[in-house]
């Protein structure tokens, strides 16, 4: 008898769990590394926690790691929509073409696909961070700061974001130091902390004192600080670690705005296709603390452009710019197009070397 | 005291009893892992083994996904077969499937945007001469200046990973793709994609080339001189002389087939499932295969069926991350140690246990 | 091309520390060859010994412990391959692969609380004004004691196998196990022990990537340095002194080829980002050709061993 209740006690609750399971929104995300990363994954995690954090019983998330972009997403991201989630982040640009092809198949379901530009049909949205904005930040601070007048920028691949970060950080480098010069070097690798350290050493090397970088590990700060003078910036993530120097900003990426953003809409029923390019203004880019191994008055001028890129008075790329060539890009006063950007395939008058095709 | 004793020959009860203890000792292992992990360890074990077959939700989309995630595995696993068997080492698969992708991309979007029925027989054979090319290298260099194929081979893959990323930054990028890296998605170009032959099934090109493949291994070993001189060169190699069993043919041979293959797997795959050529297009199968060959023992049909295992382990993982919320790294722990089961239990195929009461 | 900017002490120095991972992780798995065992699992260990070592380096907050934490890491890892491919007579080409897959799935296991820590520093060496002389300071006396330690081990590793009693048992094991079982010596505890020392090595190397290289843990820090590995290894024909040409060269070019970009080098991107490997090809064909017999690789490579009797 007893046992008998047992058995439909746990079939109701089993039942009633099931069925709160149901209610409950899910928000699933796909990333292209592990959240160890420490970068670009981790960074997508942390919003994915947001986004739990916001919304507490109301929401339920799931995620996968590791997954390669091509065949094998475009079987997690249909795996995941049969198991119910009702949208999905996917959250790496090599995801564009599965993202469009699952969501045709899934109309209920809603996609975001982050730094694409395809939207095929209507439950596909896109967005992407103006980390630009705040390579003008860091850039300003490099020009400042280097004593050499060489500031040097580690890259992945060549691909437009990274070239624009490339052209907005030696555009504020230049502006404020006019004798600053800069030398890139690729790494043709997303990841490879022990080519990143000697990519860093290179350019030291070569007697650059402020490095950039476009790649996720810390590997070039601690290359950094095993020389005196020589500063770099926390890239993806804060990389407090190496606070006060050899890091003496950061930019973050901050997904967890977006993110609550969209679960909600989609939660009360506002959700509406977008594209949605936002950077220091509406919080998806971060300028991490900037510290006192920077003189006030340079810490105030970079804050000042961070502010007036943030209200929108001011675009990192406002002419008059020149392309490398020295052929005219942007006219005095004219601002570069989103379409332009988005595309970037060029340097700015100034920088050295070729983009490797 | 207990010794291991050769068998006079392998048991055919355990050759099929083995994979089976191997599964059943991993899924304790492994529910001991989830357990620590703090995951229900039933739940994750059936997630991985049993939902991407029977369950209601997915098995009617994951079940194809098996023949598609297994297709290029078995076909590369089967050339390298050969050549393991013949004692030619051939490591550098995935280099030849990222060359066979690049070369059979190329010849598609040469055409581009003609539509004509020529093209895609073109592209085979473009993709196969690309893997077969990147063969080629290790295999002259270690036929006519003696060096070691295992090397070349390995390092081989290196160049062709920084080929295919200049490839998608450069000649073969998607002209219309504003500045992104990437070529032209073949599975929108009708002439040179490869989509599924019938809907619902998984079933592709690759996948066909797969079977085809197995069941010519399966025959030129059996039945072919050709199959008894690659298995004679690897047990015996000075006997194989004897049988005028040229090394260098052999090496040329068996590089040459294992490289096709894996370049075909390639160009099916950046034509079916994959669509483009793209920086990260490979995802490893090349190394994977390698794994797969020993599994399946380096026969045809247990390479089939060590493909179709390691793609179930595959999707169900990524199933049981997803749903239960399993770092991926523990299910690759947990692949490794289904791998380490299954060679271990191996041994019982050829050898049994005997019991020795002093008295020899 | 602008070499001109280039220091070329500078350069060397950077070389050698940027080959140690390579150069550990290569003259343990040359030890477990010369034995006659193939163990593909070198990534695996590396990166094993990288979490362990980090982890032992940051609770203890001692670095020298670290690498010991990152030796036991790796050894422990390929007692699993010793168990398999000695005891179980497992396939050893299969269970080296095997035990990378592992390595790398457990590594990011246990360094899920690891990330974005910053590991207790190893210092250099103090030489005192030995690290002043100009160019040869930087070159000679200015490295942490791994550096060091790793061309120690080459050197040692090169007289064990050329003078030492040990280094004969190991060869004979390798080059016929049935033979040196006929002499009464035990195949597979010498292999056990030569696997378990090239584990360790392995997880030095690994270690010194997590603690001195990048100095962080993130998931796959070792990034592929465990199959160069592998590759030098052949490379230098199973010949000790030649593991750290091999390295040298490999990490050489790789040092050299950033070192061209940031100066401002005209060649493509992709050319010098693939000519460590090309380079390497094109060095060994011209080192293996017009030899009869070039390989030398050990006889009984890659062969399992029962004793029959």
């Amino acid at each position: 008898m007893l046992r008998k209740t047992l058995l439909a006690t746990a079939a109701v609750l089993a039942f009633a769990s099931a069925a709160a399971a149901q209610d409950k929104l899910k928000a699933c995300f796909v990333y292209v590394g592990p959240i160890g990363d420490g970068g670009w994954t981790f960074q997508h995690d942390q919003g994915r926690l947001d986004v739990e954090k916001a919304f507490g019983d109301k929401v339920e998330t799931a995620y996968q790691e590791n997954v390669p972009e091509g065949a094998d997403a475009e079987r997690v991201l249909t795996q995941m929509a049969l198991s119910g989630c009702k949208i999905i982040f996917t959250t790496s640009f090599g995801y564009m073409d599965a993202t469009n092809a699952v969501a045709a198949k899934f109309p209920d379901i809603m996609f975001e696909h982050a730094t694409g530009y395809k939207r095929d049909s209507a439950n596909v949205s896109t967005y992407n961070a103006r980390f630009y904005e705040g390579r003008a930040v860091t850039g300003t601070i490099a020009g400042r700061m280097t004593k050499s007048n060489k500031i040097g920028y580690i890259g992945s691949f060549p691909i437009p974001e990274v070239i624009q970060g490339i052209n907005a950080s030696f555009i504020h480098a230049k502006k404020v130091n006019p004798d600053v010069t800069m030398s890139v070097v690729w790494a043709y690798t997303w990841f490879d902390p022990a080519k990143e350290a000697d990519a860093a050493k290179a350019l030291i090397e070569q007697g650059v004192d402020v490095i950039l970088q476009h790649t996720d590990s810390t590997a070039p700060l601690a290359e950094a600080a095993k020389t005196p003078g020589v500063i770099g910036f926390g890239q993806a993530s804060d990389m407090a670690e190496y606070k006060p120097s050899p890091r003496v900003s950061a930019i973050i990426d901050n997904w967890g705005p977006y993110y609550v953003e969209r679960v909600g809409a989609l939660l009360d029923g506002t959700y509406a296709q977008k594209d949605t390019w936002a950077g220091i203004g509406g919080g998806e880019v971060l300028i991490g603390e900037i510290t006192d191994a920077v003189p006030a008055e340079v810490k105030a001028e970079a804050e000042a452009l961070a502010t007036s890129i943030g209200d929108g008075s001011y675009h990192p790329f406002t002419g008059p710019l020149n392309k490398q060539d020295g052929s005219v890009w942007l006219a005095d006063g004219e601002v570069a197009d989103d379409g332009t950007l988005a595309g970037l395939n060029f340097y700015v008058e100034g920088i050295e070397g070729e983009i490797p095709q | 005291m207990i010794r291991l004793e050769k068998r006079p020959t392998p048991s055919k009860f355990w050759q099929i009893a083995t994979p089976i203890v191997a599964v059943v000792l991993t899924m304790i292992a492994g529910g001991i892992m989830f357990a620590i992990l703090g995951k229900n360890p039933v739940e994750a074990i059936r997630t991985i083994f049993w939902d991407p077959l029977f369950n209601p939700d997915f098995a009617a989309y994951s079940r194809p996904q098996l023949l598609v995630k297994a297709g290029p595995l078995i076909l590369i696993a089967v050339g390298l077969s050969l050549g393991f068997r013949a004692g030619i080492w051939n490591i550098g698969a995935e280099g030849q499937y990222i060359m066979g992708a690049i070369f059979g991309a190329g010849a598609g979007l040469a055409f581009y945007p003609l539509e004509a029925w020529y093209i895609f027989p073109l592209m085979v054979i473009a993709g196969a001469f690309g893997g077969w090319l990147w063969a080629m290298i290790p295999a002259l260099l270690k036929t006519h200046f003696n060096t070691n194929e295992i090397l070349v081979s390995l390092l081989m893959v290196y160049i062709a990973q920084n080929i295919l990323a200049s490839m998608s930054l450069g000649l073969l990028r998607n002209p219309e793709g504003s500045g992104f890296p990437g070529s032209r998605n073949l599975s929108q170009y009708p002439a040179a994609s490869n989509p599924e032959l019938i809907a619902g099934t998984g079933m592709h090109w690759g996948v066909v080339a797969a079977f085809v493949a197995v069941i010519a291994a399966y025959i030129l070993l059996q039945r072919h001189i050709l199959g008894f001189q690659i298995k004679l060169a690897g047990q015996a190699p000075r006997a194989a002389r004897f049988h005028g069993v040229s090394p260098t043919a052999l090496v040329l041979l068996c590089m040459g087939i294992s490289g096709a293959l894996a370049g075909l797997a390639g160009l099916f795959e950046v034509s079916g499932p994959a669509g483009q050529i793209s920086i990260d297009f490979n995802v490893g199968y090349g190394f994977t295969a390698i794994i797969v060959a020993f599994l399946g023992r380096l026969n045809p049909v247990g390479i089939l069926l060590a493909g179709l295992l390691m793609a179930l382990t595959y999707i169900g993982g990524e199933l049981a991350q997803f749903m239960l919320g399993l770092p991926s790294a523990a299910i690759q722990a947990f692949q490794g140690m289904l791998l380490f089961f299954l060679l271990a239990v191996d041994l019982l195929t050829n050898y049994r246990f005997r019991l020795f009461t002093g008295v020899k | 091309m602008d070499f001109g900017s280039i220091n070329p002490f500078v350069l060397v120095a950077s070389l050698m520390v940027a080959s140690v991972p390579i150069i550990l992780a290569a003259i343990g798995e040359l030890v477990v060859e010369k034995a006659g065992v193939l163990n593909l699992g070198v990534e695996g260990m590396m990166i094993m010994g990288a979490i362990c070592g980090f982890v032992t380096a940051v609770e203890t907050s001692n670095p020298y412990l670290g690498f010991v934490g990152g030796a036991a890491g790796g050894a422990a890892l390929s007692l699993i391959f010793a168990f398999l491919t000695q005891s179980l007579l497992a396939n050893q080409v299969a269970t080296g692969l095997a035990l990378t897959l592992f390595g790398l799935g457990l590594s990011s296991l246990i360094g899920q609380s690891y990330v974005g820590i910053k590991p207790p520093l190893t210092p250099e060496v103090p030489f005192g004004p030995l690290a002043d002389i100009p160019g040869l300071g930087v070159v000679l006396f200015q490295h942490d004691w791994v550096v060091y330690f790793s061309i120690l081990l080459i050197a040692a590793v090169a007289w064990v196998l050329k003078k030492a009693r040990l280094g004969l048992i190991l060869r004979a094991v390798g080059e016929n196990h049935e033979a040196a079982h006929a002499l009464g010596y035990k195949v597979q505890r010498i292999r056990l022990l030569a696997i378990l020392f090239g584990g360790a090595m392995a997880g030095m190397g690994g270690a010194y990537i997590s603690l001195v290289r990048v100095p962080q843990w993130t998931d796959g820090i070792t990034a592929g340095a465990g199959w160069i590995a592998l590759a030098i290894v052949v490379f230098a024909s199973w010949k000790p002194w030649r593991v750290l040409v091999g390295a040298y060269l490999f990490g050489g070019i790789t040092v050299l080829q950033l070192n061209l970009q940031a100066a401002g080098s005209s060649i493509p991107v992709e050319y010098l980002s693939m000519s460590p490997y090309l380079i390497t090809i094109v060095v060994l064909v011209i080192m293996s050709s017009g030899k009869g017999r070039a390989l030398n690789a050990p006889a009984a490579l890659g062969q399992n061993f029962h004793a029959s009797r």
